[in-house]
């Protein structure tokens, strides 16, 4: 983890790299998509700066996170516009498909959804994300269909 | 409609991306050129003259921004390009970046210029792989072409731009949480003075504009500020990107110039609602914009009319509501929003929301009394007026323009509901 966590902040400037960015890499390189107890060590090390100062910054923002998540994050937008037209729905298709609820990683440790805010896809409402892409003028069964997708090619 | 769109300022109705080449063929960077050769002070000056004002909410003169961080004696300064779009309902942003990333990367070279920058930083939100991923793409061209990096194109200035991404806070895209969040810190918003033009990042004079506010730039040093307010009004020169979602035909971004009417946008613009439907409230500006009825909808779209309708412009977000909507639904979907992304570092923004969530929540069960509406009000007032940044002060706008107009709502679902929503007790 100390390797991994250095070259990470050597490529971003060691001890002058940016906290946030630095989070953001370091669980983007994590297959569960967080940020784990031993690698706030190791980037409080790296970066010289206590781990005090590192959990302050990861816990104040959403999208960092401190528990161990799926592999495939899947993120449903809870906005006005996409919850008028018809978000609850694919929600909750969704959670039956999964057998979780928003903010539950699946037993598998395969997916984990969230609810999160708006996409910037409100023009193609409701919208979801899984992983880095986004649909959009989904029905509950298209977006369990793109679940599924995820769950076959998870599983190779 | 598209005779008039080649005239505008990002002509966004063939949704085209435009590329480097493609951009330098129909002028692009020909402003860039011709700032450099010139005087600065003239430059800022058709900038001035143009009325150009900030697109990110605050709607602050841009050249007078550019002046006030120029003339900062700190020789180190930055540039950010607030990238966060976090209102809900908002992507114009998006499109500029992944249709129009080199009339932004344009724009941000002249800015910083004449701020006097030679570091900036594009601040991203999470939310946005593609955008990221087409500014990366873009920034790399620029510097391959000479158009950004060392010594742009043979004038001696260079300017570097690095790319951050943000981690889902929408408080972030406030300009001071911004700063923290670019240095490491919780993304919380600090007092000002000190503006962020004397002491923003790492405590240097910083120049923080919106994507589609620098966007503008390069077309007005290229036509002239003349040409600028012929689009526009006399209060609001220009244009306006518009980002249309709810229940109307045409769902998507449009530019307008100002001066057209929120009917024109809802009607002209974006079809009017659905066969057999009305529009019953449009919601304007995003989630901490207001609700306002059909009657009102020819309020034209120009900064000082909009003040005075009490309508915030913001990002530019018009959201449509059609007869089959609850306003109680919607207005309580904002505040279980601005309740998960408040910071919680002030009282009135904390304890405000979570009090009228509670009371969302009675009035929607039907458990509620007027007692409890009336209270809603207080709460929401005392939010807009002590809380310690815009988040908190905005997040109630939905709250006082729907008891406003949609009071009646309110009070049918309250169990003592037939009394008038402003009672003895509130007077
Ligand atoms: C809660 C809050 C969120 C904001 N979010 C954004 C945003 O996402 N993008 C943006 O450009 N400005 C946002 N602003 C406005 C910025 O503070 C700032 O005024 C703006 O970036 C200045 O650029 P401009 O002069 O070009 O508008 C936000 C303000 C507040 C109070
Ligand atoms: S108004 Fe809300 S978001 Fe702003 S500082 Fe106060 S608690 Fe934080
Ligand atoms: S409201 Fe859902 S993507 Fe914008």
């Amino acid at each position: 983890m100390q390797a991994v966590v250095q070259e990470i902040v050597g490529q971003m400037g060691n001890e002058k790299a940016p906290l946030l960015q630095v989070l953001l890499a370091v669980q983007d390189a994590s297959p569960r998509n967080y940020v784990s107890e031993e690698a706030v060590r190791a980037i409080a090390r790296s970066m010289k700066v206590s781990r005090c100062r590192v959990y302050s910054t990861a816990s104040f923002y959403t999208e960092i996170s401190l528990k161990p998540r799926g592999r495939h994050l899947i993120r449903i937008c809870g906005n006005a516009p996409c919850e008028n037209a018809g978000r609850t729905a694919i929600m909750e298709a969704i959670q039956q498909e999964l057998g979780i609820e928003a903010g539950e990683t699946t037993a598998d440790g395969l997916i984990s959804l969230e609810k999160v805010s708006c996409l910037g896809s409100c023009y193609k409402s409701p919208a979801i994300k899984v992983d880095h892409q986004v649909y959009g003028n989904l029905t509950p069964e298209e977006a369990v269909a793109v679940i599924r997708s995820l769950r076959e090619g998870g599983e190779q | 409609m598209s005779m008039i769109d080649c005239q505008l300022v990002f002509n966004v109705e063939n949704r085209e991306y435009v590329d480097l080449d493609l951009y330098r063929s129909r002028g692009g960077y020909g402003a860039l050129a011709k700032v450099l050769a010139a005087d600065p002070r003239e430059s800022v000056y058709v900038l001035k003259e143009a009325g150009l004002k900030g697109r990110g909410g605050a709607s602050f003169p841009t050249g007078l921004k550019i002046e006030m961080v120029r003339s900062n004696q700190e020789q180190e300064r930055y540039i950010i390009i607030n990238a966060d779009e976090g209102e809900p309902g908002t992507f114009k942003d998006r499109y500029i970046m992944t249709h129009l990333p080199f009339q932004l990367l344009e724009g941000v070279t002249i800015a910083a210029y004449l701020a006097g920058a030679s570091r900036g930083i594009l601040y991203v939100r999470h939310e946005y792989d593609e955008p990221r991923s087409v500014m990366r793409e873009s920034i790399a061209q620029a510097k391959r072409a000479g158009l950004l990096g060392e010594n742009i194109l043979g004038s001696g200035f260079s300017l570097d731009i690095e790319l951050f991404s943000g981690a889902g806070s929408y408080l972030c895209g406030e300009e001071t949480a911004l700063l923290s969040s670019i240095e490491g810190r919780k993304g919380r918003p600090q007092v000002k003075p000190p503006y962020p033009t004397q002491q923003g990042l790492w405590g240097k004079p910083t120049l923080i504009n919106n994507v589609e506010t620098l966007s503008n730039i390069p077309k007005i040093m290229e036509k002239g500020a003349l040409w600028y307010r012929s689009l526009g009004t006399e209060d609001s020169p220009g244009t306006k990107l518009i980002s249309l979602s709810g229940d109307i035909r045409f769902r998507g971004l449009v530019e307008v110039p100002f001066g057209a009417s929120f009917r024109d946008i809802v009607y002209e613009y974006g079809g009017g609602p659905k066969p057999g439907r009305k529009v019953k409230a449009v919601n304007i500006g995003g989630a901490s914009g207001v609700l306002i009825p059909e009657e009102m909808l020819d309020v034209p779209l120009e900064y000082g009319a909009c003040a005075r309708a009490g309508i915030t412009i913001g990002s530019g977000a018009v959201f449509v509501l059609d007869d089959t909507r609850s306003i109680l639904d919607n207005v309580s979907n904002r505040i279980n929003f601005f309740l998960h992304e408040s910071c919680g570092k002030c009282t009135p923004c904390r304890e405000g929301l979570r009090q009228a969530q509670i009371i969302m929540e009675k009035l929607i069960a039907g458990q509620a009394v007027m007692k409890d509406v009336q209270n809603l009000e207080r709460y929401t007032r005392v939010m807009q007026n002590a809380s310690f940044c815009g988040l908190g002060q905005a997040a109630g706008n939905s709250v006082i323009s729907s008891l406003h107009y949609y009071g009646e709502e309110y009070c049918s679902r309250c169990k003592d509901g037939e009394e008038d929503l402003y009672g003895e007790e509130s007077a």
